[in-house]
């Protein structure tokens, strides 16, 4: 099958609002082949749920095309929730059901027999780390178990894909680790297509593709890898004593590419390592500023972006 | 389809019941207010409060307050002086009606030109129009007395049809019936969605399959036996509680009760969907029960309403249901005789079910 499991061209969708029109999404362009985890990033009011919204069919669009499994985003939407699994931003599940009444509902609405019942709800259970708390209030939950029963109602009827809307939210680092380590399994074992959307940079390497989203539009997709190829140079990172100062000398210099701030260090972009990480060094000493070791560190998703829309601002500046 | 309507009517019991104060609530609440309304009404004003002023004082003026005192219609709670004195009783509030006998009343009588004042206290047209009407079927029927030999001209002959006593209870109790359920099935679902949406779970239901009537058809499933449950009981509680007899058949009533009860919760779910909080849906049904009980005909009849609002009546399921619930348990007719209201209520209820679920798909962008 060579279909894809998710495509969208040119998608566009505008909200009517008091104000005016707002472009939440702007010609937005992405193929997610079968089995791939897809993670879609970009700071909050990126317009990452109204993207996955309009996909999902859940919101009218405005312009473009979409499908999921070859099925059109509007015309086909109830074939579309047949097969697709979604976890909502904020995502709630009825507080005063219990996690296996939850399930049975979800089963249900799905039309998920009886006999499949019995068999995929205990492993979905066991598979969350619920199997102990079945007759627990879903409202009684923590934050995590939560995400994780939602995980599990969604997958009730073996979608071919699954779209997360910021399933981590407002959960903590262990329970996030833990949430991660679920879906690749899913993706081991069931093949399933994940789109994930989220702000955390930490997920987005996790993902097989990318694309960085921001005020509505695509500025970058590709692998994590590839993502932070964009990236021209070596990155060096120190910390400065007097951080304004070191910042206003070090900007402009020759062979500096770019500067991000990352609480007290400072990020600088080069060239050529060997070269201008002595030609810093001299600088700072020249105007009197002390500072920790210049080092050298690794591009990681979180420089890529800031760089990526930094470039994206300067552009629009222009 | 059915599939998918029966999980959501399962949910929906179920999370009725874990909410069991709420449930007890809900089928006490109507049965109370049943009792309290039927309690109210007074049969008959009886006991009206009268202050007299009889400035003759003899036997004629004595024979005739006599007739009032005995009709068990009024009680003298005070004699008085003058006209003066009258007003200034009714306006404390001692009493509703005032009547003054001229000093001449013995003289005048014979002469066949005798004249009393009454003075009534308009500021409570429901007394004032019985008192009135009795004083003056009493001072009636005493001038009639009076005329030993005489013949009386013409003789009416009365035939009150299906309540012959014109007992207000029997009267008032069905159509109360109709407005107590038209409230509490737009009460039952008017939350129904607009707390979902609030609470947020509404999402995780639109992903699924579900279509909009299926949701609504599973959200008034579970309510639909809850508004059942009272109709019956409030049935129970008119009949066997207040006497009211039931003359029709049953079954024909229990089948066209469900229509009505359907339609009523289907309206309350057009509020719900319509509603941006639950706040909003909470006034919103307020005002169409309140709306409803003055267009629908419970407390005016419909016929008489200027045209718009008659118009603005036909939303209602009450304004069908009326008719049927006092034909069938007053008058104990047959579908024959209602079958253009059952024709329009069924009508009604799938308008609202579809405009309800209409209204959702829009409400969703
Ligand atoms: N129903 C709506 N009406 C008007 N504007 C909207 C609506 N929904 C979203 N927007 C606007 O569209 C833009 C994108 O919103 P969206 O929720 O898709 O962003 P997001 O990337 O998911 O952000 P977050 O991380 O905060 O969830 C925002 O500017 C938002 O204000
Ligand atoms: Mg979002």
């Amino acid at each position: 099958m060579n279909e894809l499991a998710i495509s969208a061209q040119g998608l566009t969708k505008q909200f009517k609002t008091r104000g005016g029109m707002v472009t939440a999404v702007e010609n937005l362009s992405l193929r997610v082949t079968p089995g791939e985890t897809y993670g879609l990033i970009g700071p909050d009011g990126a317009g990452k749920s109204t993207a996955t919204r309009v996909i999902l069919g859940l919101l009218t669009r405005t312009a473009g095309e979409s499908s999921i499994l070859g099925f059109d985003s509007m015309a086909d939407s109830y074939e579309i929730r047949e097969r697709v699994g979604y976890i909502a931003q904020q995502n709630v599940l009825p507080a005063d059901l219990t996690v296996m009444e939850n399930m049975r509902f979800f089963a249900g609405v799905q039309c998920v027999s009886a006999e499949a019942q019995k068999k995929r709800i205990p492993e979905l259970l066991a598979f969350a780390g619920l199997s102990n708390f079945t007759n627990r209030l879903a409202g009684r939950l923590s934050g995590g178990m939560k995400k994780k029963l939602a995980l599990a109602c969604s997958l009730i009827h073996e979608p071919q894909v699954v779209m997360l809307d910021e399933p981590t939210l407002g959960v903590d680092p262990v329970s996030r680790r833990e949430f991660w380590s679920l879906l690749g399994d899913l993706r081991a074992e069931k093949g399933l297509t994940i789109f994930v959307c989220t702000p955390y940079m930490d997920e987005a390497e996790r993902c097989t593709q990318i694309g960085l989203l921001y005020g509505g539009k695509l500025i970058a997709a590709g692998t994590p890898t590839q993502i932070k190829g964009l990236l021209p140079g070596h990155l060096l990172e120190f910390t400065p004593a007097q951080f304004a100062a070191a910042q206003q000398r070090i900007t402009g210099m020759e062979g500096v590419l770019e500067l991000q701030t990352y609480g007290e260090k400072l990020h600088v972009f080069v060239d050529d390592v060997g070269a201008r990480k002595a030609q810093i060094e001299m600088a700072l000493a020249a105007e009197g500023i002390a500072h920790d070791d210049l080092r050298e560190i690794e591009v990681r998703m979180e420089e890529a972006f800031i760089s990526l829309v930094q470039q994206q601002t300067e552009k629009v500046g222009v | 389809m059915l599939r998918r309507i029966w999980a959501i009517t399962q949910k929906e019991f179920i999370q009725l019941f874990r909410e069991r104060a709420t449930l007890i609530l809900l089928l006490v609440a109507p049965l109370l207010q049943l009792a309290l309304f039927a309690s109210a009404i007074h049969t008959d004003v009886k006991h009206i409060p009268m202050v007299v002023a009889d400035q003759s004082v003899n036997q004629a003026s004595r024979a005739y307050l006599n007739a009032f005192v005995q009709s068990d219609y009024f009680d003298i709670v005070a004699t008085v002086a003058s006209q003066a004195d009258l007003v200034t009783a009714i306006d404390n509030g001692q009493a509703s009606l005032g009547i003054l006998i001229p000093p001449d009343f013995a003289a005048q009588v014979k002469l066949g030109q005798a004249q009393v004042l009454m003075v009534v206290d308009g500021s409570d047209s429901y007394t004032t129009n019985s008192a009135y009407n009795t004083a003056n079927a009493i001072s009636q029927s005493y001038a009639v007395s009076l005329i030993h030999h005489s013949v009386t001209p013409l003789t009416m002959s009365v035939r009150i049809l299906y309540n012959p006593d014109l007992n207000q209870l029997w009267f008032i109790v069905p159509g109360l019936l109709a407005a107590l359920v038209q409230g509490l099935t737009l009460g039952l679902t008017a939350l129904a969605v607009v707390r979902e949406r609030e609470v947020g779970t509404i999402e995780a239901l639109l992903v699924t399959p579900i279509r909009p009537v299926e949701l609504m058809l599973g959200k008034t499933i579970p309510n639909l036996v809850i508004a059942f449950a009272n109709t019956t009981s409030i049935l129970a509680v008119a009949v066997f509680l207040f006497g009211v007899p039931f003359q029709g058949n049953l079954l024909l009533f229990a089948s066209l009760a469900i229509i009505f009860a359907f339609s009523g919760l289907g309206l309350g779910l057009v509020i719900s969907v319509a509603s941006q909080s639950q706040m909003q849906a909470q006034q919103l049904s307020g005002m169409f029960n309140f709306v409803g009980m003055f267009l629908a005909g419970f407390l005016f009849p419909a016929y008489a309403l200027p045209p718009v609002l008659r118009a603005i009546g036909y939303i209602f399921p009450m304004t069908y249901f009326l008719p049927i619930v006092r034909g069938i348990f007053t008058k104990g007719v047959g579908i024959t005789a209602i079958w253009g209201q059952v024709a329009a209520a069924c009508g009604l209820l799938v308008v609202v079910l579809f405009a309800a679920a209409r209204l959702f798909r829009a409400s969703l962008d």
